[in-house]
């Protein structure tokens, strides 16, 4: 698969993380080669095959009981807040 | 004169139990090391005085005979597990201010064991690397030397190179590690030290910054396999905060290096051995074999015929559960903020700048493969390919016990060198990622040198929850190989 | 379809309104989906958020079993099959309330898979909709927009409260189905105690899938309407959506699928451009978490606790009460009321106990703000009342006079019936000669009605009740009053 530069903008732009314009062939060439390399398994036969999620075998999702055991710390969850005010995370106004 | 950092482990858990000395005078000798070592960059955070207190109180409890397993045993935590109160940064600029305030259970168990933390180790940004040369705080700086090259300044391997560099630098008596494609084996092999990747869900992810969750496993590095056994038996358990955690109990994995393999049957998979092998490394494998034959193994060749596939396949898998598992780096709740003048401005300037190149890419890279009408050719493709290389690794396991391959394709290269073009860089991990995809454990020792003079690794497959086995055969393969400290001493 | 069919008259023609609603209900738990932070409603800011919820980096999720037991009995009750192995995945994107940068939902293998809900409409007929599926999914934090001119303020309280997202077939045809689809999933949800149903707060919510076309056309482009959070408002939405795209098709444009927000105080639907830029939620499977296996056991004990339901109380009510469709279906709606109309109507007339309930006591509810949880009368206050009745004690008049002054006063009726005096007269006596003196004082009358004209007989039943201050009883009155006009 050869992506071009729009495609690589789509994906910077779902993953949000800012491209500059300049840098998009270079980009765009890098991540085709890489696809390009990956594309190898097209030539296993996987037809029939389950797709593995998860090398945990037999073991079944543990289930946690009912009960409040966490939370109640909002100055611990705000501590790393690069910006926070009365108890709220502050972001850039979002319009709806 | 020996002196107190080239114990192992265990003489030097002898040694503080038969008060030879205390636990603040062997993490004073492992600090004034560091501070000697510092070239080298093994270390993001050093914590002395929290390692001095964690001493000083190891002390009083062995005074009072209330010594944990590990208790006084100086050790560095890989800077990808959290650590309350002290800053974690998972090599990246994004979280180069974090502090958590929870403990990661790995830590929190070796913390309960007595073990002394000297610090934060270095690693590649979010463990993403073979060489540790993507850290946002520099790379680290492999303490052995080429013979051909002295001047030469080699990576450790990544991602755990920072933690592998110090254990071989004697600057930390053992070390965590964590592994998703190799990134315990291949430092530990680059370094001469012994690196055991567990089965996945042995030790708790709880508390480790993820980088691919069904890949990711938490590991010892140490000196020699018996330390890296003493090691993990105080790591591993299982965890009901993971959910992803087994609910297995833990073997004295110490008890198994002296089981011996009389009657074991060793797998030789063909896979591993592609044309252009470093004629080097071929013959160490064989030499490993003849050890273990010595020692009244059976060699029997195997196949696993998807082994060419698995890194493609991992380059898949990973990339797409990196993508989703570093969206939280938002530069919202914590860590580094770029601002901006709408959200997704501030989303988009925070993670370009907080991420270094690798990241980036690997993150587009996921994003690309997961993205709607590519989903059905990468991501399940890879994950069914993922299915065929596990089964291979069962149909093997039904005729051996454990399989012998080498841990990675060179030794250790110069900082600088295959960082050209990633996928030259990716197939460092080329004997390392079939393992991981499959769940299995793999440990890695030291076996021999290069015609350089530099370390040479062998790896060691086995069945899930039977590291007992490969604590076993590696511990043979350590007696007739011996240990590998840094060539010339100390850096 | 039936001739009542609802339609929306165009200039070129007759469309049909085809709906499907994906219904947001809240979990009743006490802690969250993936956490043991607590789910209520109402703390301060923040106060309700483990590191896990907040997405911190290492947290992992570990699944609420109560959450999984609650989604599980909501797909019984919905009659709908129970998946016995389901896959969380995580829905990717950015928000400032979404701390993870992603959701964990299911996806292609939900919890509960296809069921039924039985519409009860206003004929008192029933119709079946379709359920599609229903999975677990944890709710988002919440922005507040309007604290700062130029930020918005994030709360993760609501982050990682369990949810279950129930999702219709395209089968309501008219904003009455889709209000009375709504009602029923609510009233069920509460009978299973699975979700409180409150859409004010919150804890239900709804999106509409809307499309219109010619009736026998294939479907045309839809568009959803988002969190819409009250009954009346998604059947005005609807309405307003299904008239925007008739008038969109008939002036020659097409209907683009879209996101769209209805706006109550304009009566319309805009389109909600900030979401226009294409999503792609990147689904798989979330490799934290494994699949959800539920034990045919585990599924079995759910089933056996399960509480008999509105349609099969519904159905008990018109076979052992003899009440009609009507009258059953609007009593089972709430499970209180339901308890409360069987203890009325237990060893006394059904008919009679359905009309108190139904017409005086939900009257006096929605004139004293009170809840059938905590009636102003109580079911065995409103007993004793019908029993008066029944003995003779009351006329139906008085007993509704007894009636209003138990709610004002919480006393019961014999206490009211021997303070006020309120027994009704049978004394024939007493009746003859109030008769008497109303003919006396009405001879005009008397002479009018006995030359032939009857109509005035209710004119004579009225003054004689009126001289009895309505204490008479009305059938004695009848008798006697015959008779003397009889002369």
């Amino acid at each position: 698969m050869s992506l071009d530069n729009a495609t690589v903008r789509t994906i910077a732009n779902l993953a949000r993380i800012e491209v500059p314009e300049a840098d998009l062939p270079h980009l765009a060439k890098e991540l085709s080669t890489i696809l390009g390399w990956v594309e190898q398994l097209g030539q296993v036969n996987t037809e029939g095959v389950a797709p593995l999620a998860s090398v945990t075998g037999e073991l079944a999702l543990p289930w946690r009981a009912d009960a409040v055991t966490d939370g109640a710390y909002p100055d611990k969850i705000l501590a790393n807040a690069p910006e926070a005010a009365n108890g709220f995370f502050l972001v850039p106004k979002v319009v709806e | 004169m020996t002196q107190l950092t080239d114990l192992t482990l265990a003489h030097a858990r002898l040694g503080l139990r038969n008060k030879h000395f205390s636990a603040v005078e062997l993490t004073q000798a492992y600090l004034d090391a560091m501070a000697k070592a510092k070239p080298l960059n093994a270390y993001i955070t050093e914590t002395p005085e929290l390692a001095l207190a964690q001493a000083k109180a190891a002390d009083a409890r062995l005074a009072k005979s209330e010594a944990g397993a590990l208790e006084g045993l100086p050790i560095a935590i890989k800077d990808l597990f959290c650590t309350a109160g002290v800053r974690t940064t998972a090599g990246s600029k994004i979280l180069g201010s974090f502090v958590p305030p929870y403990e990661s259970t790995v830590s929190a168990k070796l913390k309960a064991a007595g073990a002394v933390m000297l610090g934060k180790a270095n690693l590649d940004e979010f463990a993403m690397g073979s060489a540790n040369i993507t850290s946002h705080f520099g790379p680290v700086e492999n303490p052995w030397k080429s013979k051909r090259d002295p001047q030469a300044r080699l990576v450790p391997g990544g991602s755990s190179g920072g933690s592998a560099a110090a254990v071989a630098a004697k600057i930390a008596l053992a070390a965590t590690g964590t592994d998703t494609g190799g990134s315990i084996r291949q430092p530990a092999s680059f370094c001469g030290i012994v690196g055991i990747k567990p089965t996945y869900g042995r030790c708790s992810r709880y508390g480790i910054v993820a980088f691919a969750s069904s890949l990711d496993q938490a590991g010892p590095m140490a000196r020699t396999v018996e330390d890296a056994a003493l090691m993990l038996v105080a790591m591993a358990g299982h965890d009901p905060l993971d959910s992803t955690s087994a609910p297995q109990p833990v073997p004295d994995f110490a008890a198994a290096i002296n089981r011996g393999v009389q009657g074991l049957k060793v797998g030789v998979p063909k896979e591993y051995r592609p044309d252009g092998l470093d004629p080097a490394i071929a013959r160490l494998w064989d030499q490993g074999l003849e050890w273990l034959v010595a020692a009244g193994a059976k060699v029997v060749p195997v196949s696993l015929p998807h082994t060419s596939y698995a890194l493609a396949t991992y380059y898949i898998v990973a990339p797409a559960e990196a993508s989703s598992n570093l969206a939280r780096y938002d530069g919202v709740r914590f860590g580094l903020r770029v601002g901006g003048e709408t959200l997704d401005d501030l989303y988009r300037k925070t993670r370009a700048e907080g991420f270094g190149t690798e990241v980036r890419r690997r993150i587009l890279i996921g994003t690309y493969v997961l993205s709607a009408g590519y989903y059905d050719a990468y991501y399940a493709k890879a994950q069914k390919v993922r299915a065929l290389i596990a089964k291979d690794f069962r149909q093997a396991f039904d005729q051996v016990d454990c399989l012998l391959t080498p841990t990675a394709p060179s030794a250790a290269f110069a900082i600088g060198a295959n960082s050209d073009d990633p996928i030259t860089m990716y197939l460092n991990d080329v004997f390392t990622v079939p393992t991981s995809l499959a769940g299995l454990p793999g440990l890695s020792l030291p076996a021999g040198l290069s015609a350089d003079g530099l370390p040479l690794g062998l790896q060691l497959i086995g069945r899930p929850f039977d590291e007992e086995t490969l604590f076993a055969a590696a511990q043979v393969i350590e007696n007739a190989a011996g240990l590998f400290p840094v060539a010339g001493g100390r850096p | 379809m039936s001739d009542s069919a609802y339609r929306v008259e165009g200039q070129t023609g007759t469309w049909e309104v085809v709906i499907g609603l994906e219904v947001h209900a809240q979990v009743i738990s006490k802690a969250k989906l993936f956490s043991g932070a607590a789910a209520d409603f109402g703390a301060l800011p923040n106060s309700q958020v483990s590191f896990v919820d907040a997405a911190f980096p290492g947290m992992l999720p570990v699944i609420n079993e109560t959450c999984v037991e609650q989604a599980v009995r909501t797909g019984l009750g919905l009659k709908a099959a129970i998946n016995p192995i389901s896959v969380f995945a995580r829905k990717n994107y950015f928000y400032a309330d979404l701390p993870a940068g992603y959701q964990i939902s299911q996806y292609d293998k939900p919890i509960v898979g296809e069921g039924t809900v039985l519409l009860d409409l206003a004929d008192g007929k029933t119709r079946a909709v379709g359920i599609e599926r229903l999975h677990l999914e944890q709710d988002a934090g919440k922005s507040l927009h309007d604290q700062h001119p130029s930020k918005s303020y994030i709360d993760l309280n609501r982050a990682g409260v369990a949810l279950m997202e129930i999702v219709s077939k395209p089968d309501l045809r008219s904003p009455e189905e889709a209000g009375a689809y709504l009602r029923k999933l609510r009233s069920i949800l509460r009978y299973l105690g699975t979700c409180d149903g409150n859409m004010e707060e919150g804890s239900m919510r709804c999106d509409i899938n809307v499309s219109v076309r010619h009736p026998g056309e294939p479907l045309r482009t839809r568009c959803e309407v988002k969190n819409v959070n009250s009954v009346r408002f998604v059947m005005q939405a609807i309405e307003a959506e299904a008239t925007r795209q008739v008038e969109l098709y008939e002036s020659g444009g097409t209907v683009v699928q879209e996101t769209r927000l209805y706006d109550p105080a304009k009566g319309e639907t805009r389109s909600m451009r900030s979401k226009e830029h294409a999503h792609d939620y990147r689904y798989f499977p979330d490799p934290d978490l494994l699949p959800l296996v539920l034990a045919p056991d585990f599924v079995a004990r759910i089933k056996a606790s399960l509480p008999e339901l509105p349609d099969e109380k519904k159905e008990r009510f018109m076979r052992d009460y003899g009440l009609s469709p009507y009258d059953a279906g609007v009593l089972v709606t709430d499970r209180a009321a339901a308890d409360y109309y069987e203890a009325v109507a237990k060893g006394r007339d059904p008919k009679t106990a359905a009309n108190y309930v139904m017409g005086d006591l939900f009257g006096a509810l929605n004139r004293t703000g009170r809840t059938i949880e905590n009636p102003p009368v109580a079911a065995q206050a409103l007993g004793q009342l019908i029993d008066r009745i029944g003995d003779g004690t009351l006329s139906g008049r008085l007993a509704k006079e007894v009636f209003e002054l138990m709610v004002e006063t919480g006393k019961d009726a014999d206490a009211l019936i021997a303070e006020k005096g309120l027994k009704q007269v049978t004394d024939t006596g007493a009746i003859e000669t109030a008769i008497d003196q109303v003919m006396a004082a009405n001879a005009d009358k008397v002479a009018e009605y006995r030359s032939g004209k009857d109509k005035l007989f209710g004119f004579f039943v009225g003054q004689v009740m009126k001289a009895t201050q309505g204490k008479a009883n009305p059938a004695l009155v009848n008798d006697l009053l015959k008779r003397k006009l009889a002369g």
